[in-house]
């Protein structure tokens, strides 16, 4: 009716009868402004993500020249002194993002199986609305659940700090990721003051946040596993763990692998959860159950009010630097999630 | 098109004269499209593994119990249960292995771990929401809470002088200048990376890919370089709209782009086929069949931009007084409130932080109840009420066509058989008819 479609030449008596033909579109000028405007959206859009990126960069290059590469070895944070690096944060931020996904992917893939194999068919869209419901809860709520029940409730209680890290840090100390320096777990006078706040406590707030991420994406690779394959595995004479290991699993690798990267990338990013509970330290501290530490975000937020430009490129900088953590790790993600098998089946 | 749909009983080339009137037969349709196979229940329970989880449990705690309250120095609560959990695996396993082979104990294991994984989420769940309800509760229970806000109140004030109103109202007001700006540019650009592929729109894919990737508090360090110190704008609640609204652009987008790419491409090709223009197969089938995840989508972007803090932290500034003047001075929101009171040492500022933290807490659970009521359905599957409207809206067409044949002159045009039947129940799922 509107779009004229004319097909330019007839067939050639030697070609083939189904070779396709070359067609001529004729677009209405209804289509034409239709289509300028979606492509003004894409543009728009397009321009404001590049503004970002490109301003982020153009404001971050005073720091990186006073510093050069040093910025990504300095662990001091002196603008003004022109003494400033993120080797400490740094650090800081893979370390609780380590933690998080070290406590969250045993826990994700846990629930991601007992919702695709395991529940009653009736009550699993239910705990699929449960675990999306546990990643729209606001950050700040994980913070404040952290400062006022995780810490002083369950892990450091009491003056002598009973609890995980103490255990961990009695009888693990030796093993240098779980040393307290200046910390006597024999000493009866001892406080606790030496466990409360360290990258540990951080990485377990940031990792209930990331949990629900991780298992929603294995969950719906998992369930896409073919029904064939798993009654193939069944009628072989698997168990339902057999199963699992021989159908679900292997087909979900992808999904698995993807999903990690993703939780991942929001455990990186991650403000103001670490923020609330960390007592920030500008050193690389690499005992994740001592007292400070530090991660990008919760400096840009400690430090963004001070107003010499200098201190905000800086600032600018970090930023870039963990903007580029999470970009690659995301991409990364997309591409693992794309090229498994289960990935292409998710696609269609 | 599946042999049923051409069901269309066709005039015969030669009719006969004894032939019967042309009808339509319409395919009876089941109320969900049955997509490939569909997985049946395999498994079931026996009584003896019931026993052997109940027996197993019973000896844990009874083990422990005896281990903690006689024989050993051992106190604490975690420890109790570590230890009492780590004994019912043992005594499981062990049950199990007395009348099962290897294979058979080693699945009971893993069902047994996958069980506690799934139940220690829940948990977590449950004493994330309510531990924040339960300290929350002081601060609820007065009206003032919600009508007032901390222009007089000190922080040392009992609970019934001051409230949250200045942080209810930007937190609304924010959302709602967020919403609008990312509404129309989120779907408009979601559209054209699904309607107009090509080259430029698979690039503008990968730069908003990347961009889901940006951490919110390099969204919120953006607004507050670009708008308060180049621009030398004021701390207000604009800005934070704006760094909520670059945080949010690219998941509104993603997510819709996703919905869109759903829509099966045969209903689009339909309305093409039918003739209609590109801009009216977007608008007629495209779009109305994505709806339900659309909407899905945004809602959980808007919960997602709710609850955000840091962007606001850098943007929003920090007052006590209600300022419903999103364009200028500094206007606090409830994530913003809950941040700052609950870091000061009064007893009762926290409470009031964590009263502020339910409240959010409830904002998010009902935009999350909104979004599983409008939205949750896969593409082109209708509720019972859309069904409805669709095939009274078919219905009324049938009667229309029928009528307009019935008023041309014999002579005219022959009656198409396929919409001439008034009778003919009309297929509730057909997308084009409006």
């Amino acid at each position: 009716m509107t779009v004229v479609v004319t097909p330019s030449d007839a067939p050639a008596a030697g070609a083939p009868a189904d070779a396709p033909r070359r067609v001529r579109q004729r677009r209405t000028p209804t289509d034409l402004v239709f289509r300028g405007v979606i492509r003004f959206g894409g543009i728009v859009v397009l321009l404001i993500m590049l503004l970002v990126g490109i301003f982020l960069t153009l404001r971050a290059v005073p720091a990186l020249r006073t510093m050069g590469w040093r910025f990504l070895t300095a662990q001091e944070w002196d603008p003004v002194g022109g003494n400033f690096g993120v080797a400490g944060v740094l650090i800081g931020t893979l370390l609780i993002a380590a933690v998080a996904i070290v406590i969250a992917v045993p826990l994700a893939t846990g629930t991601a199986l007992y919702i695709a194999e395991y529940a009653p068919r009736r009550i699993a869209p239910m705990l699929v609305n449960l675990v999306d419901l546990m990643a729209a809860v606001p950050s700040v709520v994980y913070g404040i659940w952290g400062l006022y029940l995780l810490q002083p409730h369950l892990l450091v209680v009491g003056e002598q700090g009973e609890g995980l890290p103490r255990w961990l840090a009695t009888y693990l100390g030796w093993f240098p990721l779980f040393r307290v320096d200046g910390y006597d777990p024999r000493d009866p006078l001892g406080s606790n003051s030496a466990l409360t706040s360290s990258t540990f406590i951080a990485g377990i707030i940031v990792a209930m946040m990331v949990t629900p991420i991780i298992s929603s994406v294995m969950r719906e690779v998992f369930s896409q596993a073919p029904v064939g394959e798993r009654e193939g595995a069944f009628a072989l004479g698997a168990t339902r763990w057999g199963m699992i290991r021989s159908v679900v699993l292997p087909f979900g690798r992808g999904g698995m692998i993807g999903g990690t990267m993703l939780g991942l990338g929001r455990a990186l990013g991650e403000t103001i959860g670490v923020y609330l509970v960390i007592s920030f330290v500008f050193v690389i501290q690499p005992h994740i159950l001592q007292s400070g530490g530090g991660s990008i975000s919760s400096l840009i937020a400690l430090r963004y009010a001070e107003s010499n430009p200098i201190g905000i490129a800086g600032l600018m900088a970090a930023g870039l630097v963990l903007f580029g953590m999470t970009l690659l790790v995301n991409f990364g993600a997309g591409l693992i999630i794309n090229r498994s098998r289960s990935g292409a089946a998710s696609d269609a | 098109m599946t042999p049923r749909h051409a069901a269309l009983t066709a005039e015969p080339d030669v009719a006969p004269v004894t032939a019967p009137p042309p009808a339509t037969t319409i395919p009876v349709r089941p109320d969900r499209p049955a997509t490939g196979e569909r997985r049946r229940t395999l498994t079931t329970v026996r009584n003896t593994d019931v026993f052997a989880v109940l027996g197993a449990a019973v000896a844990a705690v009874g083990t422990t119990s005896l281990l903690f309250a006689q024989l050993a120095p051992f106190d604490g609560a975690l420890g109790f249960v570590v230890v009492a959990y780590l004994l019912f695996l043992a005594f499981h396993l062990a049950l199990v292995s007395l009348d099962e082979a290897g294979p058979v104990v080693w699945d009971r294991l893993a069902g047994v771990l996958v069980h506690s994984l799934a139940v220690a989420m829940l948990v977590a769940l449950v004493v994330v929401v309510g531990f924040t309800l339960y300290r929350g509760r002081d601060a609820l229970g007065h009206l003032n809470f919600y009508l007032e806000d901390m222009r007089v109140a000190g922080p040392l004030d009992p609970l019934t002088v001051g409230g949250i109103r200045h942080a209810v109202i930007g937190t609304l007001e924010q959302i709602a200048i967020a919403l609008a700006i990312t509404i129309p540019l989120g779907l408009l650009c979601a559209v054209f990376l699904s309607e107009l592929p090509g080259a430029f729109s698979r690039f503008v894919r990968i730069i908003v890919e990347a961009m889901t990737a940006l951490p919110s508090i390099v969204a919120g360090l953006f607004i507050y370089a670009t708008l308060i110190l180049a621009l030398g704008r004021m701390k207000s609640g604009l800005a934070a709209a704006l760094a909520l609204s670059v945080m949010m652009l690219p998941i509104i987008i993603r997510a819709a782009d996703v919905v869109l790419r759903l829509v099966p491409g045969t209903l689009r090709e339909a309305s093409l086929a039918l003739g209609a223009s590109q801009w009216r197969t977007i608008w007629h089938v495209v779009l109305p069949t994505a709806r339900s995840g659309a909407m899905t989508a945004i809602i959980l972007g808007t919960a997602r931009g709710i609850g955000e803090t840091s962007p606001v932290l850098l943007t929003a500034g920090f007052t006590q007084f209600t300022n419903a003047n999103p364009l200028q001075a500094n206007q606090v929101s409830l994530p913003l409130f809950t941040f700052d009171s609950i870091r000061r040492p009064d007893e009762t500022m926290i409470a009031r932080g964590f009263g502020a933290a339910a409240v959010l807490l409830a904002l998010v659970l009902l935009l999350f109840v909104l979004a599983r009521l409008l939205g949750g359905r896969a593409p082109g599957q209708l509720s019972r009420g859309q069904r409805r409207r669709r095939a009274l809206a078919s219905r009324r067409d049938a009667l229309r066509f029928a009528a307009r044949d019935r008023a041309r002159p014999a002579g005219g045009r022959r009656t198409d058989p396929r919409t001439a039947t008034p009778g003919g129940d009309p297929d509730p799922s057909d997308a084009t008819t409006r």
